[in-house]
């Protein structure tokens, strides 16, 4: 569920609480714009191809598919969010009751009736032309295989239904819904995430269990999924909200205490990292790998945009600079020039070069502000891949057919590192992830980060402090770049080839969503991001956790930046930072509300309302 | 303030004015934007332990003098001379770390970073931490508010904070020459007469003051001497006491003659 906030939970809000409205005192004209918002939704995912593709895939066999799944998700989710009051202080709050019952009903027929009108028009009109996925076969999913009008009626059925579970879960105290809900996502995750627990638990010797849980062809078995939810419904109830205890007795602790405890969690992950692989398979690993890559460059992209504000829209260049450069370094193959070095020699020799790139790209540059810089960076991260294809240095390059045969990367004669085994690539990985944050980290305390973030804020003020602010934000640069080369060097090892369509626009991008999604300057949340942006939905090219989910991977990408940005703008998991200049306003008011700031008339005074001049 | 600890780039010190060479100076200065001539012939001296202020209205030159001096722009002729060493093709950086900061018009502090790191990034190109710290501890004592807010972020301060702020800023640089550019824009005048008598204060305790001003009567009323800029040009240069009782002051860059 999207809001967290229940306003029902004592302690959580203060909020008074008024007799349930009777049944039917809505705000119809909310009720009919969210339904509507749903229905498009579901009309949109139905011709997205989402459920046809995912129909395969079973959930629960042998009741529920992927691809009914995704189409059940809109009418609960709008049926809950009907219910959602704003708590206002001294304003009373009513009591969920038959109203919200009422609404998520409402909610979730409209929901339905998307559906319902899509299969319909799916009978009687063909559209295939602009819409490739209008076709019989999604109509014969949506009718069960019954005509259309079966559809119709079953789908504003689902609808209502799904709507009034929703609103049900608004009716439950915060420790049942907590159980629902876990519930709910317990077997999702089990089933979704089958491939993930089955590699997983063959590592561990645990196959007894999957065996039970999972049917042999895909898919929880009907009882196993009762029997898992029963369980975790236990757990959530007898948990009750501990997880939130701790996490607010951690941000309630303060200086050396909270050092602590930051170290101690800390040195939690790292073992959890470095024991983790163990046990886990080639395709957990693969997955890790591929997180850990994303890893090295959103921090180093996080340095570019999240310290020093420069909005660097074309870093896939200095990836392709740090593979290709490998590449020509390590592989016997390279065309022109095959010095056949060992990894870690040419890797010093990479970071030299990727730090001369980021040099003579960032020079022109930083020179911009704002907005052409941002188009200017697109442009080069192009520049950089198109030579690599281009045919004047394909002598050099390889052009398309790019530089193949490239040796696993040779870790002090001790190891060998190749794609073959992705649990050592995910230890190289590791760490290079962990140089990195340590560098980020130090950077970012430093008098040298402490310029960036003025450079952010106020450039000419910065310039006026003495901060040479071209070499600073040329430094910034650098820093990204050699950041960047390190996950291109393990790149071309791990796959053993690098190919100009490897580096295309769209890793820039991604890398950038990963790092708005995880929290702007923040090296927790930028892993967080890159965990749940990579390892979840997978890279640009890599599959992720949702393997079935690939082929909308981006569309769920848009959907989540939207999201995010509606819901929490500061990312993830903000820093402190962040979330002061995204709130500023806010803040200020409530400093305002606290008396803390004295009106006195100056010119920036925080945004609140007007108050008689004082003293 | 400052101006108490040695600093390892002064020649000067001690020098008291009249006599000795200029701390600061612009010899015929002339600068462009593009086509545009913003400063002509400009000649300006400020000496050790002055406190002068460039008047002028809107688009007379006053900031495009500020940025000169300053090095963010570049003079199309003429030269600007610090501590009798030309410092035309120098840097910002080099000239703040030879005591010329500035106080920007507007306060424009890093508003979502803390007091306390704004004070440090006015320290930025000084490396003496110990002289740091105690510059630190002046700015407290002369404004001891600013030391309540040490950890709060600057944009949530009231104007008359985040002024200590900016000047507390501008001091960790340990200035030679401080620049202030239009000190009383955007304060209440309750505020501004505040501030007057801060940028006196700290005069007083032996920093050498260069504003830049549109309240004439305000900045006359405790600066040293003064100039009138006029669409680039100084139309006047005199004694505070001669520009406020000279009748063109009035007509040159108050405008009531006009019209």
């Amino acid at each position: 569920m999207t809001d967290t906030a229940s306003p029902l939970v004592p302690g959580e809000a203060k909020a008074l609480l008024a007799p349930p409205r009777p049944a039917l005192s809505h705000d119809w004209r909310r009720i009919v714009r969210i339904g509507s918002i749903a229905a498009l939704g579901q009309a949109f995912i139905a011709l997205s191809n989402m459920p046809v593709r995912l129909d395969e895939r079973l959930i629960v066999k042998p009741v529920l598919s992927l691809g009914y799944l995704v189409l059940l998700f809109l009418p609960l989710a709008v049926g809950y969010r009907q219910g959602h009051q704003t708590v206002r202080e001294g304003v009373p709050v009513f009591r969920p009751g038959l109203n919200e019952v009422v609404g998520g009903f409402s909610c979730g027929l409209i929901a339905g009736g998307g559906l319902a009108v899509l299969a319909v028009l799916l009978a009687n009109f063909d559209l295939r032309e602009p819409l490739v996925n209008w076709s019989p076969i999604l109509l014969d999913l949506l009718a069960f295989g019954n005509q259309a009008w079966f559809a119709a009626v079953i789908w504003l059925a689902i609808g209502a239904g799904m709507g009034t579970v929703g609103g049900v879960l608004r009716l439950l105290g915060p420790t049942s819904r907590r159980a629902v809900v876990t519930m709910a996502i317990a077997v999702a995750g089990a089933a979704v995430l089958e491939s993930l627990v089955v590699d997983l638990a063959e590592g561990m010797g645990l196959e007894a269990l999957t065996d039970r849980l999972y049917d042999r062809r895909g898919g929880v078995n009907w009882n196993s999924a009762l029997g898992l939810a029963g369980v975790c419904g236990i757990l959530a109830v007898a948990g009750r909200g501990r997880l939130r205890q701790a996490r607010s007795r951690h941000a309630e602790l303060q200086g050396a205490k909270r050092t602590q405890a930051n170290a101690g969690l800390m040195a939690l992950a790292a073992a959890t990292l470095i024991v983790l692989p163990l046990f886990a398979g080639k395709l957990t690993n693969e997955l890790l790998a591929n997180v850990g890559l994303f890893v090295l460059l959103a921090l180093g992209l996080n340095v570019v945009v999240g310290l020093a504000g420069i909005l660097d829209l074309g870093y896939v260049a200095f990836f392709a600079v740090g593979s290709y450069s490998t590449a020509v370094l390590t592989a016997a193959t390279s065309p022109r020039i095959a010095p056949e070095m060992p990894w870690l020699v040419a890797l010093i020799v990479v970071v030299i070069i990727t730090g001369l790139a980021g040099l003579f790209i960032g020079a022109p540059v930083i020179r911009m502000r704002g907005d052409y810089l941002a188009i200017v960076t697109l442009g080069f991260g192009e520049i950089i891949r198109l030579l690599f294809l281009s045919d004047w240095l394909s002598g050099w390059f390889g052009g398309s057919q790019g530089i193949t045969m490239i040796p696993a990367a040779d870790i002090f004669g001790l190891t060998e590192v190749s794609g073959t085994d992705p649990r050592r690539v995910f230890y190289l990985v590791l760490v290079f992830c962990a140089l990195a944050i340590y560098v980020s980290w130090r950077l970012e305390r430093s008098r040298m980060g402490r310029a960036w973030m003025a450079v952010r804020e106020d450039e000419t003020v910065a310039e006026a402090m003495g901060i040479n602010t071209v070499n600073v934000k040329l430094l910034a640069f650098v820093v990204g770049a050699v950041l960047g080369s390190f996950s291109g060097a393990i790149f071309a090892a791990k796959v053993g080839s690098v190919f100009p369509a490897s580096f295309l626009i769209l890793v820039s991008i991604v890398i950038l969503v990963v790092v708005i999604f995880g929290g702007m300057g923040n090296i927790v949340g930028v892993i967080a991001g890159a965990a749940v942006l990579i390892g979840v939905l997978g890279g640009p090219k890599q599959p992720g956790l949702l393997i079935e989910f690939s082929e909308f991977k981006l569309l769920i990408y848009g959907a989540l930046l939207i999201w995010m940005m509606l819901a929490r703008p500061e990312g993830l998991m903000p820093s402190v930072r962040r979330t002061r200049e995204l709130h500023q306003q806010e803040m200020a008011q409530d400093a305002w509300l606290r008396g803390e700031v004295d009106d006195d008339g100056g010119g920036n005074r925080p945004a609140g309302p007007p108050v008689a001049t004082q003293s | 303030m400052s101006t108490e600890h040695p600093d390892p780039a002064a020649g000067v010190g001690g020098e008291v004015a009249g006599g000795a060479a200029p701390l600061l100076e612009m010899r015929s200065v002339n600068a462009h934007y593009g086509a545009v001539h913003a400063l002509a012939d400009v000649n300006l001296a400020i000496y050790q332990g002055e406190l002068v202020c460039l008047l002028g209205g809107n688009a007379s030159g006053k900031s495009t003098t500020l940025k000169t001096l300053l090095g963010m722009l570049k003079p199309t002729s003429g030269e600007v001379v610090l501590d009798g060493e030309v410092v035309n093709d120098k840097p910002t950086s080099y000239r703040v770390a030879r005591g010329v900061t500035m106080v920007p018009e507007n306060r424009r502090l890093f508003k979502r970073l803390t007091v306390r790191e704004n004070l440090d990034l006015g320290a930025y190109l000084r490396t003496d931490s110990q002289q740091i710290a105690a510059d630190m501890e002046r700015v407290f004592e002369l404004f001891p508010r600013v030391k309540e807010r040490l950890n709060q972020k600057s944009g949530t301060l009231s104007g008359g904070e985040q002024q200590m702020v900016a000047i507390g800023r501008a001091l960790m640089a340990a200035p030679r020459v401080l620049l202030m550019d239009e000190p009383s824009m955007g304060l209440a005048p309750a505020l501004v007469q505040q501030n007057f008598e801060l940028i006196s204060q700290i005069h007083e305790a032996g920093l050498t003051v260069f504003m830049v001003e549109q309240n004439a009567n305000m900045a006359l009323s405790i600066a040293d001497r003064g100039w009138v800029l006029q669409t680039g040009r100084v139309v006047l240069d005199d004694t505070a006491e001669k520009l406020l009782a000279h009748p063109d002051l009035q007509a040159s860059y108050l405008g009531t003659a006009e019209q």
